[in-house]
């Protein structure tokens, strides 16, 4: 799909002065130590990828560098000179710029508001047009397509992106740190930035590349840092020298076992079934037009795409927290579409939802609280009108057992879980409502690989049992590998359903950013055609 | 009934709202909701009348009631933006103390008498204009041209300028703002004091021009918190607000001149004979605005459009993501 790295640059200033060299890095956290003694250089012309998993101190290291955070010890070179940022401002002046993962964009100005904020340029008169033609001249130059007059909200999140690369570039950054840029791309979109680096890596830029991706850290660095707790556990190595299997190692301090163990596909009756079901964002836009999909029994039906193209709204309709504009979704024989929240739990539909702090748990209250919170009102937790709290424990605590939930006791506030016993916490709850529908959004972002494994385990475990699974989510892979059958999803219709055996990703990876496959490969109507 | 005595009261008094709603605009736009205007607009009405009795200049007296507006917001800013304290809170609480100090302040001040007020215009040439001439640029208080000005500018200034970009970047996405360099508290700080100067000036612009006097809270009867409501029926744009400030204040006055005459319109005037009447007529503007404002924030929310994104959220620098 990517080409693989051109001919490793024999970079003649290799042996000169490092454009980044950090020294005996540390940084602590409140309890943590997130930097302990690292080491890192990056070298003029290069792309060198920092490799680790969630938590490693991947993006800590960088933002040290960026002067977003001050080490607690250490020493930090650019281009030879010892400097000490004060804030992500001193780098920038420096000739760094860092494009986090979550963008600094203030979405309601347009991409050329955004690309000057904070400039001392010009002094007081504004003038816009002026300033697009310099901005859509310097995407131009570097291959970043973006409509300088769009406003940011109306742009895709690849499209943010740019914009975020564009503003370090307009202030001549010459080192560009970009963290998990691919974590949001479709597979096309990650090849159009592969592109765009490599053509600014040959121009004599040099790109920090933070990941915990094998795959696409050997098609586009040169070197590789991995990092695992805090240190380093390889310093710099050629990519051509690894693979994938060494640098997971490394990475994750084990072998990591990459099949998943699945039982054999045996559908039972349909379960869910969407008829042309139309739906609006909260800007009041078209956010679903016209969805149709069934998903059986013991079946996992993968929705992928990119973000924004209606997943969100698609999973709010079917657990009643929006109101469909048309169209009928029926669980088990019964209408849930524009009918309340407890409909849909009466029907035994199951949320994961994406938000976990905000839609999936009540942060301020305990785990025994959040854990209850589907079966408050029946017994043996509810009492009548009373809530048994001796009930309450007995259940809560089977569950923390039964899940592996990590917290010091159900009593502990559920704010104080990290991302991946939190979503242990949403699952425990919603699979003991005994799911005959699962609605997973995004259930493993953000979570480190251990957590990643026992939420797909769960969710497979649903599967075997007989529920029907509508998983979405923006990693595709992940979707490959759970997935029966694949759905892709682009600004909110249906625009492709293929077996997940026998799925291309090319092909998934082109309607999802709004291309059209050959038909043999998707049907016009793929949603409305199944049986 | 005259309309264009009614149009041109309307435009008088309006003013007073013009200059506290631009303020709040601005402090809003910079993210910080300050439900204080009452209050700063009685601090600078008390103190510009009582420094133009004790000295007999109001132009002296303009200035420090802008002065203590601006003090007063200052104290807003200390409270939200450095400790990050509950906005609505810190706002009403500013209400009660400037509304408790103002009466402190004023005790005497209502049997002052007569002061000398700020000088009125005619602007010759435009006043002469048909219709408009009239309402817009005869016997006006100096004030009043002073608000033709700030509204074209104030809104210049937000949409067409780098601070004004900056301005709307800090009430929309502060971190944002904060990465590229932008000095978040500082401005934040900046714009709530300005905020308060323009509530301090209509407060001045009250005792010192429009209705002169020290009546306790009737001096501004209610009239920040109109100014609170208008910035939402404005969707945060001066020009909107100007136009409200105006038709609320020439709306209140028609409402005025419907109690003078025994015969309204060749009938009986009930208004007149039943003066339990006039309270409810005194009380439907309030009512208009209400309906207004259901109307437009409804619609508002709906698509999430107007109010700055980061309006009443304390910015923590530094905070660690997730």
């Amino acid at each position: 799909m990517i080409a693989a790295p051109d001919a490793p640059l024999p970079t003649p200033d290799a042996a000169a002065v490092p454009a980044v060299e950090l020294r005996g890095i540390v940084k602590r956290f409140p309890g943590v130590v997130a930097n302990d003694g690292v080491d890192f250089d990056l070298r003029v012309g290069e792309i060198h990828a920092l490799l680790g998993e969630n938590g490693a101190g991947k993006s800590t290291l960088m933002n040290v560098l960026d002067g977003l955070y001050r080490p607690d010890a250490g020493e930090i070179r650019v281009l030879g000179r010892a400097v000490e940022f004060r804030s992500p401002r001193d780098a920038i002046a420096a000739g760094l710029g860092m494009v986090h993962q979550h963008f600094a964009l203030v979405p309601t100005q347009t991409v050329t508001e955004n690309v000057l904020l904070g400039l001392a340029r010009p002094r007081l008169r504004l003038d816009l047009r002026h300033f697009d033609e310099e901005v859509a001249d310097l995407a131009r130059r570097h291959g970043l397509a973006v409509d300088p007059r769009a406003r940011v909200w109306q742009l895709s999140v690849g499209e943010q992106q740019r914009v975020e690369i564009l503003k370090m570039l307009y202030r001549g950054a010459r080192i560009l740190i970009l963290d998990e840029p691919t974590a949001v791309l479709a597979p096309q979109e990650a090849a159009d930035l592969f592109r765009t680096l490599r053509a600014m890596v040959a121009g004599g830029s040099s790109v920090v590349f933070i990941s915990h991706k094998l795959g696409e850290v050997g098609q586009i660095a040169d070197r590789v840092t991995v990092m695992r707790r805090g240190r380093v556990t390889a310093a710099g190595v050629a990519t051509r020298t690894t693979t994938p299997a060494g640098l997971a190692r490394l990475m994750v301090g084990r072998e990591v076992v990459e099949a998943i163990e699945r039982s054999p596909f045996a559908p039972g009756p349909v379960v869910l079934r969407l008829r042309d079901v139309a739906a609006e964002s909260d800007r009041g836009l078209p956010a679903l037009r016209g969805v149709s999909l069934e998903v059986r029994a013991g079946e996992i039906l993968g929705v992928a795409g990119v973000a924004g193209n209606g997943q969100s709204e698609l999973a709010q309709v079917m657990t009643g927290l929006r109101r469909c504009t048309a169209g009928s979704i029926v669980v088990d024989g019964g209408e849930v579409g524009n009918r309340a929240p407890r409909e849909a739990i009466g029907r035994r539909v199951a949320h994961v939802p994406e938000d976990r702090t905000g839609v999936g748990t009540a942060p301020d209250l305990s785990v025994a609280d959040n854990l209850i919170m589907k079966s408050y009102r029946e017994p043996p937790v509810a009492r009548r009108w009373s809530i048994d709290r001796g009930a309450v424990r007995r259940f809560a605590n089977r569950l923390r057992e039964a899940y592996a939930i990590a917290a010091p006791s159900v009593e502990t506030e559920a704010r104080l879980l990290s991302g991946g016993n939190l979503q242990r916490l949403i699952l425990a709850r919603e699979i003991a409502s005994e799911p005959r529908l699962m609605v997973a959004v995004q259930p493993t972002r953000g979570l480190d690989v251990g957590a990643i494994a026992t939420v797909h385990r769960l969710l497979l475990d649903q599967r075997a049992a007989g529920a029907a699974t509508l998983l979405i989510s923006e990693d595709l892979d992940e979707i490959l590998a759970l997935a029966d059958r694949v759905a892709v999803i682009y600004e909110g219709r249906i625009v492709g359903l293929f077996d997940a055996a026998a799925a291309d990703v090319a092909t998934i990876g082109l309607l999802m950013t709004g291309g059209s496959a050959t038909p043999a490969a998707a049907p016009g109507d793929a949603g409305r055609s199944v049986p | 009934m005259d309309p264009t005595i009614i149009l041109a009261a309307g435009v008088s008094s309006g003013t007073v709202l013009l200059f506290a709603a631009v303020g709040e605009i601005l402090a809003e736009r910079a993210g910080v909701l300050n439900l204080g205007v009452e209050g700063m607009m009685l601090i600078g009405a008390v103190a510009a009348f009582g420094t133009a009795v004790a000295t007999g200049n109001p132009w002296l007296g303009l200035v420090v009631g802008t002065l203590a507006g601006g003090l007063l917001a200052l104290l807003h800013a200390v409270i939200t933006i450095s400790f990050q304290a509950e906005q609505v809170v810190s706002g009403l609480a500013l209400t009660f103390l400037g509304t408790g100090l103002a009466r402190v302040a004023g005790e005497d001040l209502s049997k002052a008498g007569a002061i000398a007020l700020l000088p009125t215009a005619t602007i010759p040439g435009l006043s002469a204009i048909p219709v408009l001439g009239p309402i817009l640029f005869t016997g006006q208080s100096i004030l009043v041209y002073v608000g033709f000005a700030v509204v074209p500018v104030t809104w210049w200034w937000i949409a067409r300028t780098r601070p004004g970009l900056h301005l709307r970047a800090i009430g929309e996405s502060p971190t944002a703002a904060d990465t590229l360099g932008v000095a978040v508290y500082r401005l934040r700080y900046a714009y709530v004091v300005v905020g308060g100067l323009f509530a301090g000036l209509a407060g001045a612009t009250i005792t010192l021009a429009i209705s002169p006097g020290w009546f306790g809270d009737l001096t501004t009867s209610g009239q920040g918190w109109i100014a609170v409501a208008l910035v939402i029926f404005a969707q945060w744009s001066p020009i909107r607000a100007a136009l409200g400030a105006y038709a609320f204040a020439a709306i209140r006055r028609m409402l005025l001149d419907i109690q003078g005459p025994e015969q309204l319109f060749g009938v009986r005037n009930p208004f007149y004979y039943d003066h339990t009447l006039t309270f409810f007529l005194e009380m439907l503007p309030y009512l208009l605005i209400i309906a207004v404002l259901v109307a437009v924030s409804g619609e508002a929310m709906r698509k999430r459009i107007g109010a700055p994104a980061a309006l009443g959220v304390p910015y923590v620098r530094g905070e660690r993501g997730q």
